[in-house]
């Protein structure tokens, strides 16, 4: 089933959380919502889910108009952050439990449900466990507990809230992988709120990356990560620096020097250059190169990163990534080159 | 927005105007957590009406039976002889009982919160002890080991000491009844505050006992006196128990509690109720307090334990 | 007994809380217990037995249940409308809650029977239809709802307040409507607390005495509680009768404590603390 989201607007008396979002996510999709807390990621998996009323904007499943829909006939499968399972229901209980409070005519027999409930624990691969109580079960198990629970509504869409916030590091990585199978297994159209990038990216198709309300991008990963749209993506994916660069006479000068970016269409004026750190190199003797000096060398994994400085600009401090062939001592004198990076007006 | 934002990322359809939105279906849908406005409304109505029934009604009743014949009946009462001996008892049996249960609720707090020992929930129980016993079985098991045939009482009146129909068998009923009241409160509050400020002041070479008036008092003062206001309203107010020991001896050994009863059974219900007006002052203080503490010091007074 | 801390004092606080306790609690009930013993099993077990004092116990324990029974109903219903709703008046109210801890007993009792009194504001509705509340079992009945009123209230007030609502989100979307959510995800949560401060407030109606002896109308066999027998037979000087009855309040109030604890540790170990 695909969503579409038009122009959702909703604030929480002063404090805005969405400005005027939409969205569309195909049938079949796996889609993270990614952004810094405060984003308004959660209110718009909580308005697709019909937890949150919005000011404005419609949320459509397939070509329904599902904006004046009830939460209890949206038919969606929501995974809460904290699990929410019903502490006083056994597993089993807890996983019928959507199945029960149909209306009569709607409702399976108790044995059906108990049968489809079986199923469902045992494709989370909690078989067994069907007669504990939430108390008794690990994090982990509680989650995919919960999971079950929204799968056996039959849901259009399955969504979840920070699906791995509460679980530590080594459980997450698991639990992703896990995912990443039921998804393909049971063909859901999922979206799943996080603010952990590395998550979003390696869990999802598409990545729609929020700040203050608005969607800054959606994307493949790839697409976020090597082509990000604006400032703010460059900023939150990814290690990058800012410096502050002019464009005149269709060309991008950094410390007095033209560089070899081409400006695209963008007015004269201040700009921002952001790099990530393998944009630049280490380069002796090339004609754009740029005066520099190394202030500081650290590890960091695989590479060593060095801290430098333009000589011509005091102000442009950034990291790049040092080769392990080439020695980098702190205050020596080294010439970068930068091969990439992407300019944005304003200061 | 940025402008180097491609539109190309806005979906094509975003564009377009919205189907105009149907404000009255939406004003219809509620969030999930919200119930029904009728519900709402019955549940509070009813619960209103069955606080107001049987709290507020009977807090009425008190004060205009009090002043019903006029001030000067109520002043009247409160200037007889009895009734100005039964107030100067009562806070006599306070002035003793509450101070007894500040020691023993400090000492009580600071063996059980700071530190580790066999048997200590046994102790727990047993401090919790009056609470499950009625105030009449309080006043008994006095009887039984003070009064004239009890195990005590005969030697203790060889030497002249009465406990039983007099001062010393009340002021003890009090602290039967009241003894858990601040160590309740303090347990929980010291347990939650541990030792580490104690252990600070002890390693910057504080004694033992300038720690605990300079760390441990300053940071349960409000605990403290909490459970203090709850003592002193349940000192003030016993009945059972002190009924069972006193003999109700007017001027004597009759407390304001007492005072009420013997004025409520000679049909002088004006008296009665001026004197229970007082209590019932007393308690409405005591709730005003108590209800300030909670809101200003929530944290230092750990309210969750609270019974 | 060697207790190993830095912090000092543990010698000097434990012997003031032992002696206190000893003297001011174990050492009277002790008194109770030894003059008990000196009757014998039959011999308390014949006077509890006396259709008086069975009557009596029998008017305690039922009255207390009934009592307890209400509490529990609009102890929870109360307890929802104050962490639930924000209205007007709601902290006066929740103060209010307290009243009866507050009050003195014997000012509630005097006042519930002014005010259920055949010529008193409430009796004197229900007298036309020849219902007599005051110095009947039902007077009994409405004081111990009194007493008992802030127990089950002030047990359940805390568990709803900590009482995620992502779980009723979670009902809502899988379909429970409203009403159904209450009913079977949020009430069956309290059910425990519920319990607990209702067999608090049960016990205290039990042992209740000043509340209740002025409304009652304390008729033998009809409308006498066991705490006002137990004045009674000491008025009679009868302390065999006295510490009968107070033997069996005790062991009862003792079950019902055992019976809390047991309650506390399994819905512990069963629903856990956290979520």
């Amino acid at each position: 089933m695909d969503i579409r989201v038009r122009n959702i607007v909703k604030d929480y008396g002063r404090t805005a959380a969405l400005e005027g979002v939409s969205l569309d996510i195909a049938s079949g999709e796996l889609i993270a919502l990614l952004g810094p807390s405060g984003s308004g990621k959660t209110t718009l998996l909580r308005v697709i889910a019909g937890l949150e009323i919005p000011n404005s904007g419609q949320v459509f499943f397939g070509d329904e108009d599902a904006s004046f829909t009830p939460v209890q006939h949206r038919k969606v499968g929501f995974v809460f952050q904290h699990y929410a399972l019903f502490r006083h229901m056994t597993v089993l209980d807890n996983i019928g439990f959507g199945l029960s409070v149909r209306d009569s005519a709607r409702r399976p027999p108790a044995g059906e449900i108990r049968r489809r409930c079986l199923e469902l624990l045992d494709l989370v691969q909690l078989s067994g466990l069907e007669d504990r109580y939430p108390a008794q079960l690990s994090g982990g198990q509680r989650q995919r507990v919960a999971l079950a629970r929204a799968l056996a509504v039959e849901p259009r869409v399955l969504l979840l809230d920070e699906p791995f916030g509460a679980l530590d590091a080594k459980v997450r990585k698991d639990l992703r992988r896990w995912l990443r199978e039921i998804h393909d297994r049971t063909g859901h159209t999922t979206v799943f709120v996080t603010h952990d990038q590395d998550e979003a990216l390696e869990l999802a198709d598409r990545v729609a990356v929020l700040n203050k309300g608005r969607i800054e991008q959606v994307g493949t990963p790839d697409e976020v990560y090597d082509r990000p749209g604006t400032p703010f993506v460059f900023r939150f994916i990814g290690e990058s620096h800012a410096l502050a660069v002019k464009v005149a006479g269709g060309k991008v000068w950094l410390a007095g020097r033209p560089i070899l970016l081409s400006p695209e269409d963008m007015g004269e004026g201040p700009a921002q250059l952001h790099l990530r750190p393998q944009d630049v190199e280490f380069a002796a003797y090339a004609p754009d190169a740029l005066p520099a000096r190394i202030i500081s060398v650290r590890r960091s994994g695989p590479t060593r990163r060095a801290e430098i400085r333009l000589s011509d600009e005091q102000d442009a401090v950034f990291e790049i990534d040092a080769p392990a062939a080439l020695s980098v001592r702190p205050g020596e004198e080294r010439p970068v080159r930068i091969l990439r990076g992407r300019v944005f007006s304003g200061d | 927005m940025p402008d180097s934002m491609p539109a190309a990322l806005l979906p094509p359809s975003a564009t377009k105007p919205a189907a105009a939105p149907d404000i009255r279906a939406r004003k219809r849908l509620r969030a999930p957590t919200e119930d029904p406005p009728l519900f709402r409304a019955a549940a509070i109505a009813l619960a209103v009406f069955f606080l107001a029934l049987f709290l507020v009604l009977p807090l009425a009743v008190v004060f205009i039976e009090a002043f019903g014949k006029g001030a000067a009946a109520f002043l009247e009462a409160l200037r007889e002889e009895d009734a100005r001996a039964a107030v100067r008892l009562t806070l006599t049996v306070a002035a003793i009982a509450v101070p007894v249960n500040v020691v023993f609720g400090i000492a009580a707090a600071w063996c059980i919160a700071k530190f580790e020992f066999p048997g200590k929930s046994l102790l727990v129980s047993l401090i919790d002890l009056p609470f499950s016993v009625s105030p009449v079985v309080a006043g008994l098991v006095y009887v039984l080991l003070f009064g004239a045939q009890g195990l005590l009482g005969p030697t203790l009146q060889a030497y002249g000491i009465e406990v039983i129909f007099a001062v010393p068998g009340i002021v003890l009923a009090t602290i039967f009844v009241t003894l858990p009241f601040i160590a309740r409160e303090l347990i929980p509050l010291m347990e939650d505050q541990g030792t580490t400020d104690e252990e600070a002041a002890l390693s910057l070479g504080a004694g033992g006992f300038r720690t605990f008036l300079r760390i441990t008092l300053p940071n349960i003062r409000w605990g403290l006196l909490y459970g203090v206001l709850l003592c002193n309203a349940r000192a003030m107010g016993e009945f059972g128990a002190v009924s069972v020991v006193s003999g109700h001896i007017r001027g004597l050994t009759n407390t304001m509690p007492l005072q009420v009863e013997v004025l409520y059974n000679e049909y002088n219900a004006t008296a009665a109720f001026a004197v229970a007006s007082l209590l019932a002052g007393l308690a409405l203080v005591t709730l005003a307090l108590k209800s300030l503490l909670e809101w200003r010091y929530a944290d230092e007074i750990a309210g969750t334990h609270r019974r | 007994m060697r207790i190993r801390s830095v912090i000092p004092g543990f010698v000097p606080a434990a012997g003031i809380t032992l002696l206190l306790l000893g003297l001011l609690v174990l050492l009277p009930l002790a008194a109770l217990v030894l003059r008990a013993a000196s009757l014998g099993w039959s011999g308390v077990w014949d006077l509890v037995t006396e259709p008086r004092v069975l009557a009596a116990l029998r008017t305690s324990f039922g009255l207390s249940l009934a009592a307890a029974a209400v509490n529990a109903v609009f102890g929870t219903l109360t307890a929802w409308v104050l962490v639930r709703y924000e209205f007007p008046g709601r902290r006066l109210l929740d103060a209010a809650v307290d009243l009866p801890f507050a009050l003195p007993t014997a000012v509630a009792g005097i006042a519930l029977a002014a005010l259920y009194a055949p010529n008193g504001w409430i009796g004197a509705l229900a007298a036309p239809f020849e219902v007599r509340i005051a110095f009947t079992p039902v007077g009994i009945f409405i004081a111990l709802v009194f007493v008992g009123l802030p127990f089950v209230v002030r047990t359940v007030q805390p568990v709803l307040a900590e009482a995620q609502q992502d779980v009723e989100e979670a009902a809502a979307t899988l379909g429970a409507g409203r009403i159904r959510t209450i009913l079977r995800v949020v009430l069956p949560a309290l059910v425990p607390a519920v319990i607990a401060g209702s067999a608090m407030a049960f016990a205290r109606g039990v042992g209740e005495y000043g509340s209740v002896i002025f409304i009652a109308g304390n008729i033998p066999f009809v409308s006498e509680i066991a705490p006002l027998l137990i004045v009674v037979k000491l008025e009679e000087y009868d302390f065999e009768g006295a510490t009968a009855i107070a033997l069996a309040m005790l062991t009862v109030s003792f079950v019902i404590l055992l019976g809390l604890n047991a309650l506390g540790s399994w819905s512990r170990r069963r629903f856990g603390h956290a979520r």
